[in-house]
């Protein structure tokens, strides 16, 4: 294995489709016009000298090495900046322009360091690569002239550093910040000789406005911006292609090692959800995988008052067995059951759902998805005909409106927010459906066309609203109805919309959000062409969740806005492999490819392939489970990556039901707040430990590389082999691609899938088979995949949570870039650094009636429980609401959320929660005792001497 | 009506020296003898050492100048009639007499220090808004032709065909295209565009106003430097009359031409005079170089079709609209047609704007408009066309004042400043300046201009230092090459030509023999 050399073009690819011809040193090339010399000159292999350009930004011009000669035009124009001409013939290598060439090295080494050997970019600088180059042999200015050489090392933040005396000044990171992340962080400051980038007015890294997604340091030709970690250890030897294992943005990454060692984690210019950008988790927050947390060793213990105590994996694994075997002896067979995690591969989930249906021959397998976008799924699945979002990201870059509802990209999906600031600086005009003032309504450079500040729970009614101006202002796309939809579910519902009581002016009262706005952001909507609609969980976890989906789904029907590039209906999957913990047959309900339980042909597929008879009623699903738990008919779980304990909603419920069970099985790196009621702890490993395939919000199977060897002795599809095993039910795979065979010799969209083919290709979109070889990036094109589209009537009604004299304000609850969901994995990075507490945002005017001021810390109260926080002050919230992270364990926002919850699917409406805020004077009682509790439940027993 | 007027300039090189006293002197006098004078703060006629030089109609109807006159010397001239055009002590009778006024050919300065700058009127009555009524007449595309035939060529410094420029934007496709003027006026020794924006704003107004007609563009921007208060004060003041008067806004001097402009000044960086940095600049970015292609025709403000000219350029184009192009392009000289305001500075004994047609020798300029040094010492070199430009010594005074000429000698002129020094000049330090200039300057985009000013100050400062003098020269030849090819802007790309000059026609002042002219005579 080798470090994989990505080749550097040095200025973007030309989309125009004419093409030109020129000659480069005595060779014809061809290429797309508005192509740069320099680039058609690498097609020829032939690589002028560079330092300012690279392929990620656009042609600046500054450094001067790349200069050529046209014939027939005077002087020597820079290859970067200058694009082809049909017919003209150009010199890259003259003697004019090696000693120009050479000039300029002699100016930039002037002025460096002459560090080489000690410097952390030794043997990976352009800088350094140039000057050998050009042939530099001599600098006759000498040294001692002025120079940047004492400057300051800019160590503040976590990851990397910033040395100006190694800055030659190029701007890459600088325009990388500005047209890749979008942030606009970084610039030049001072003039001439004293030109310097500086983050922000000359601030630190850590607390100027920098999002630490990395873009910059890629960027970086020398050591001026490089990564701690190359510091400390080196430079890699080797890479390994990977996928991150974060949000469901699914970003490719080169994981750079040394030995064993993971040196950093750079994102891959080829992965095609990310195309070489990254965020601050996926590119700098693995350390979670080394933190002295992380446990290693199995462990069991009798009562979850005890201590744990480290056995063998083989004690660890029988324990398991037996317990599971005989609560089923005592209490029936569905009276275990089993939790698959959306951080887990494709293949370890189908495992998971495997053994449940086959080896514990139930039904009761269920997913974090459940918690998120189990809306989607149904919403999608009913007007559509499939469970997942129609587009790719790439799509975006034909959008001409952006409808964002319900989502903060910038902080949720970084990655693509910033694909999609980048198409909005480039015209596109946005609508923004969001309680909160998020960075999509404003930030540098971005501002929504229209922020419509709704209400929390009240997306039906505000979508319906929508619609309402759109069938009575005869903006309805006809011709693509009456082609592409159900023409009696269209006249319904057209009929509904239409109603007076959906108008703006009569849904403002619901909503908040002013009528005219409503009106104009409709507009814009079905008449700005191309239109795109992205959602997330502000959708989906409410009461009506399912209803919000659904209503989305009927407006980009209405205005032809499905099945093709740019349109459609988008998504935003929360965790890395949570679409495809869903495809996988994560729901007690249905198979893997989304077919029900009692389907008999599938089932009967199933049991064929499996060889064991299958049960046709669908299973518990996790509320359920603990229902039943508490109830004293389901006794024993197995719990592969999730933390429910945390993550779902109404905790004390929750913990009620795992107390109330006999064997609780979590598998998970750390001891989660789950495991603290867990009577068996097995060592999971981390992504960068094992071989399988996650599955992104566009649908995009990728493959998961194994980097090193599991530190934990096995990866988690072994650990659940071994389980089955154990149980009785043997199942033979030596490796995750066996597991994916299976599942494309079973499932009709994954048909065409393998590790093989996706080692081809890079990645597939499914659906997968003969009529789509190579995958389906945009779906629906020609029909949808239930034939005619399905309008659904989409009446509000207002969630049974709601706010009165004791609970007057409305919480709202989300996440943060630098943390992610319960924060197992940030919390254990220097990711802290930027959010070490989830506070409560609360609106000045709320703040103040209450006597609370900045950093004070408060009560949160509602009806199912109460915690402390402290408050941040904030008019990014409007007045009557106030907001929450749900990152440490210590804040549990899930005391305070209900068990209300999605009408369809269960899924619990985290979003929406009556609360009464008053000041107070530290963490809760409740809060310190479950401190207390949670360290008593990690103890673990010292080792026996062996 | 007042019975008598007089013109006190209000110039900003006239209120330096004075003006703004001398006119208050006037007002008190007057007030305090109870007559009824109009006192106008007309542009300056362009002769400095002349200056405060104060014009009065006569009874007759004559004007006859003062000048230059001393706030002390206002009571005395009232008492020797000065209001009747008496002759008197500081009489210079009618000024376009004088010599220096007399030889000139004045097409673009016609009415700058005879009208009084924000009367509408005044502006009409002197032929203005004549040629924006022939471009209304002619329409766009023949009125690009128009400026295209009159051979005028940017008077900036580049000296690029404002016609080809206009074509270019008038044949992009309809859509916000934008005029820009370029007001950043820094060359050392050059004050054209101050004194003409000062002493005749509605010029610059029609000249714009005609390209926005000519090219499609409505809006427009004069891009000013921030050391001309007086300038930006006279062009807001006409601006704000012009558009009342109807002749910005929309529907232009009641055709169907919209055409709106403003002022937005700068921050005091030279290198916001290139085009490019000025259009960041203009965008409220750092003004840093872009790098062209894509050139301001196709891709400038935001990103639009722009012209971008500097004021002399779109000041003649009135003249050339309202006289026909013939009329411009029948005086000159090989392919630098028209005329030029020469701005003569330094150390010069009669200093100021001398408009003529091209042709005229450096020669002719320095010694007989220029009348020599003002020390009265020998002169020895001259800078022309601002501080990039080349030294030239006098054995090159025969050169023709011409673009192309001017090129062929190693030499530019630039947007027409001509700095003179006398014998005591000191040449290396001249080089040094030019290389210190273009570091403070620069706006440290690209690498030959950001360090190699840099290094140039530092090894000429070996040079001076008599310290390995040879090589050291030869590193600055080579430094030289490669700012002048490898620099992304005129300003680390023109660094050279002073440093150069001065070491080709000066090398004693680097401790090399005599040149090889002078050698051989």
């Amino acid at each position: 294995m080798a470090l994989i050399q990505e080749t550097d073009f040095g200025t973007p690819v030309s989309k125009l489709e004419k093409r030109v011809t020129l000659t480069i040193d005595g060779q014809k090339v061809s290429v797309p016009e508005g192509t740069s010399i320099m680039r058609a000159a690498m097609e020829l292999n032939n690589e002028i000298p560079k330092l300012c350009a690279t392929d990620s930004v656009e042609a600046f011009g500054s450094c001067r090495l790349c200069l050529v000669e046209i014939e027939g035009r005077n002087g020597t124009p820079a290859s970067c900046t200058t694009p082809v001409a049909e017919g003209i013939v150009v010199k890259t290598q003259t003697p004019r322009l090696k000693q120009l060439r050479k000039g300029v090295m002699e100016l930039y080494i002037s002025d460096h360091p002459l560090d080489c050997l000690t410097c952390s970019a030794n043997g990976d600088c352009e800088l350094q690569d140039m000057a050998g180059v050009v042939g530099l042999r001599e600098v006759r200015y000498g040294y001692e002239g002025e120079n940047h050489i004492v400057s300051k090392k800019d160590e503040s933040n976590p990851y990397f550093t910033y040395d100006p005396s190694k800055c030659i000044v190029c701007s890459r990171c600088v325009r990388a910040c500005e047209e890749v992340q979008g942030t606009f962080a970084l610039t030049i400051s001072g003039r001439g000789f004293d030109s310097r980038v500086s983050a922000g007015m000359n601030e630190p890294f850590i607390t100027s406005e920098c999002v630490s997604c990395g873009a910059c340091v890629q960027a970086c030709p020398t050591a001026t911006l490089q990564e701690k970690s190359v510091a400390e250890i080196g430079t890699p030897e080797h890479s390994v292609v990977t996928t991150c294992a974060y949000c469901g943005v699914g970003c490719s990454f080169k994981a750079e090692m040394r030995g064993d060692e993971l040196v950093r984690m750079v994102p891959y210019k080829d992965g095609k959800a990310n195309r070489g950008h990254s965020c601050v988790k996926g590119r700098f927050a693995y350390g979670y995988a080394t933190h002295r947390d992380r446990i290693l060793k199995p462990m069991i213990r009798a009562k979850i008052t005890d201590p744990w105590r480290e056995v063998s994996w083989e004690e660890a694994i029988e324990h398991t067995a037996s317990e599971f075997k005989r609560i089923q002896g005592q209490y029936g067979r569905s009276s275990i059951g089993g939790i698959t995690s959306s951080r887990c591969t494709n293949e370890e989930t189908y495992l998971v759902q495997k053994l449940v249906r086959a080896g514990f021959g139930n039904n009761n397998v269920d997913t974090c998805a459940r918690v998120c976008h189990s809306p989607t799924g149904y919403g999608l699945k009913t007007t559509f005909g499939t469970s997942a979002g129609t587009q790719d990201f790439d799509s975006v870059e034909q959008t001409d409106v952006i409808f964002v509802i319900g989502a903060n990209p910038t902080d949720g999906h970084p990655v693509f927010a910033s694909r999609m600031k980048r198409r909005l600086r480039a015209g596109a005009k946005l609508i923004v459906a969001d309680p909160r003032r998020i960075d999509m309504v404003k930030s540098a450079h971005i501002r929504a066309d229209y922020h419509l500040p709704l209400k929390p729970g009240t997306n039906v009614a505000l979508v319906t609203a929508l619609a309402h101006v759109v069938v009575t202002e005869g903006l309805v796309n006809e011709d693509y109805v009456r082609e592409r939809a159900d023409l009696d579910t269209f006249n319904d519902w057209a009929a509904f919309v239409a109603e007076e009581r959906h108008s703006p002016e009569a849904t403002e009262l619901v909503t908040g959000v002013p009528a005219n706005l409503v009106r104009d952001a409709a507009r814009l909507y079905a008449t700005g062409g191309n239109a795109a609609i992205y959602y997330g969980l502000g959708v989906t976890e409410h009461s009506q969740g399912s209803t919000a989906v659904m209503a989305i789904a009927n407006l980009a029907m209405a205005t032809g806005n499905v099945g093709r590039e740019g349109v459609g209906v988008n998504p935003l999957r929360g965790q890395n492999n949570v679409q495809g913990s869903c495809d996988m047959g994560s729901f007690p309900h249905e198979y893997p490819g989304y077919r029900h339980v009692s389907e008999d042909s599938t089932r009967e597929l199933y049991e064929k392939l499996w060889g064991v008879p299958l049960d046709p009623e669908p299973g518990l699903r996790i509320p359920n489970m603990l229902d039943a738990a508490v109830d004293g008919t389901f006794k024993g779980l197995y719990v592969q990556g999730e933390d429910i304990a945390q993550s779902d909603p109404d905790a004390k419920h929750v913990i009620g039901g795992l107390k109330a069970m006999e064997c609780v099985v979590v598998q998970d790196l750390f001891l989660n707040e789950t495991a603290n009621y867990a009577h068996v702890f097995l060592p999971g490993c981390s992504f960068l430990e094992k071989d399988g395939t996650f599955t992104n919000a566009e649908r995009r199977i990728q493959l998961v590389r194994k980097v090193m060897a599991p530190k934990n002795g096995y990866a988690d599809w072994e650990i659940t082999l071994l389980i089955a095993k154990a149980m009785g039910y043997e199942m033979d795979y030596s490796h995750p691609s066996e597991i994916m065979d299976e599942v494309a010799a079973s499932t009709p969209s994954f048909a065409g899938v393998s590790f093989e083919r996706l080692d081809e290709l890079g990645s597939i979109q499914w659906p997968c088979n003969e009529k789509a070889p190579e995958g389906t990036p945009t779906m629906h094109i020609g029909q949808f995949v239930r034939g005619k589209g399905n309008f659904v009537l989409t009446e509000y009604v207002g969630t049974d949570e709601k706010v009165g004299p004791r609970f007057p304000l409305l919480l709202t609850t989300g996440r943060i870039l630098s943390q992610y969901n319960v924060g197992a994995q940030t919390r254990r990075t220097e990711n802290s650094r930027w959010h070490e507490e989830d506070r409560l945002e609360i609106h000045p005017v709320d703040a103040e009636d209450r006597g609370v001021r900045d950093g004070d810390w408060v009560m949160l109260r509602s009806r199912a429980g109460e915690t402390s926080l402290r408050a941040l002050i904030t008019d990014r919230v409007a007045p009557g609401v106030v907001y929450t992270t749900f990152h440490h364990p210590n804040t549990q926002a899930n005391v305070i959320t209900t068990d209300f919850s999605d009408w369809a699917t269960n899924c619990p409406e985290y979003k929406v929660t009556a609360v009464q805020v008053s000041p107070s004077n530290g963490p809760s009682a409740w809060q310190e005792e479950y401190e207390e509790h949670s360290q008593l439940s990690r103890r673990i027993l010292a080792q026996a001497a062996e | 009506m007042s019975a008598h007027k007089i013109y006190v300039p209000g110039d900003a090189a006239a209120v330096a020296l004075g003006a703004d006293k001398v006119a208050q002197a006037f007002a008190d006098a007057f007030k305090a003898k109870g007559l009824d004078v109009q006192i106008v703060r007309n542009g300056s006629r362009g002769m400095h050492w002349l200056e405060p030089l104060v014009e009065v109609v006569t009874p007759f109807g004559r004007r006859v100048g003062y000048g230059p006159v001393n706030p002390k010397d206002v009571g005395p001239l009232l008492e020797a009639g000065l209001l009747e055009g008496q002759s008197a002590s500081l009489y210079l009778g009618n000024v376009e007499k004088i010599p220096f006024f007399a030889k000139q050919q004045r097409f673009t300065f016609a009415r700058c220090g005879i009208v009084d700058p924000l009367s509408l009127d005044d502006y009409k009555a002197h032929d203005g808004y004549k040629g924006l009524a022939r471009a209304i007449e002619l329409g766009g595309p023949a009125t690009v032709e128009e400026v295209f035939d009159s051979g005028l060529r940017g008077r900036g410094g580049a000296g690029f065909p404002t016609g080809i420029k206009w074509r270019t934007v008038a044949q992009t496709p309809p859509q916000q295209k934008y005029i820009v003027c370029n007001a950043d006026e820094g060359d050392s020794g050059t004050f054209a565009d101050r004194m003409i924006m000062e002493g005749d704003p509605f010029t610059l107004i029609e000249g714009m106003t005609i390209a926005g007609l000519a090219v499609g563009a409505t809006k427009g921007y004069v891009y000013c430097r921030s050391e001309y208060p007086h300038a930006i004060a006279a062009m807001n003041g006409a601006i704000k009359i012009a558009r009342k008067a109807g002749y910005l806004g929309q529907r232009i001097a009641g055709s169907d031409y919209d055409f709106d402009m403003e002022v937005r000044v700068g921050a005091g960086a030279y290198v916001c005079g290139e085009e490019t940095s000025l259009l960041e600049s203009l965008e409220g970015r750092r003004g840093l170089v872009r790098a062209k292609p894509p050139l301001p025709a196709h891709k400038g403000l935001f990103g639009r079709p722009t012209v971008i000219n500097n004021v002399v350029s779109l000041c003649s184009v009135p003249f050339i609209l309202a006289n026909g192009a013939k009329t411009y392009s029948d005086v000159g000289f090989g392919r630098s047609r028209g005329t030029m305001p020469i701005q003569l500075a330094g150390n010069v004994k009669y200093g100021g704007l001398f408009e003529c047609a091209f042709g005229i020798t450096l020669g002719e300029l320095v010694e007989e408009v220029g009348g020599g040094t003002f020390t009265g010492r020998p002169v020895r070199a001259v800078q022309v066309g601002g501080p990039l430009g080349a030294y030239f010594p006098t054995s090159l005074f025969d050169t023709e004042f011409d673009y192309e000429a001017f090129a062929k000698k190693d030499g530019l002129i630039g947007h027409g400043g001509i700095v003179i020094f006398d014998d005591t000049v000191d040449m290396a330090r001249q080089a040094r300046f030019a290389m210190e200039f273009c570091g403070v300057e620069s706006c440290g985009k690209c690498t030959p201009c950001r360090i190699g000013a840099v290094r140039g100050v530092e090894t000429l400062d070996k040079v001076i230092a008599g310290q390995d003098r040879e090589r050291n020269l030869q590193v600055v030849e080579d430094l030289c090459h490669t700012m002048k090819l490898g620099s992304l802007c005129a300003l680390g790309g023109f660094t050279p030509y002073p440093v150069m000059s001065a070491i080709t026609h000066f090398p004693e002042d680097f401790g090399r023999g005599a040149p090889l002219s002078v050698a051989a005579e």
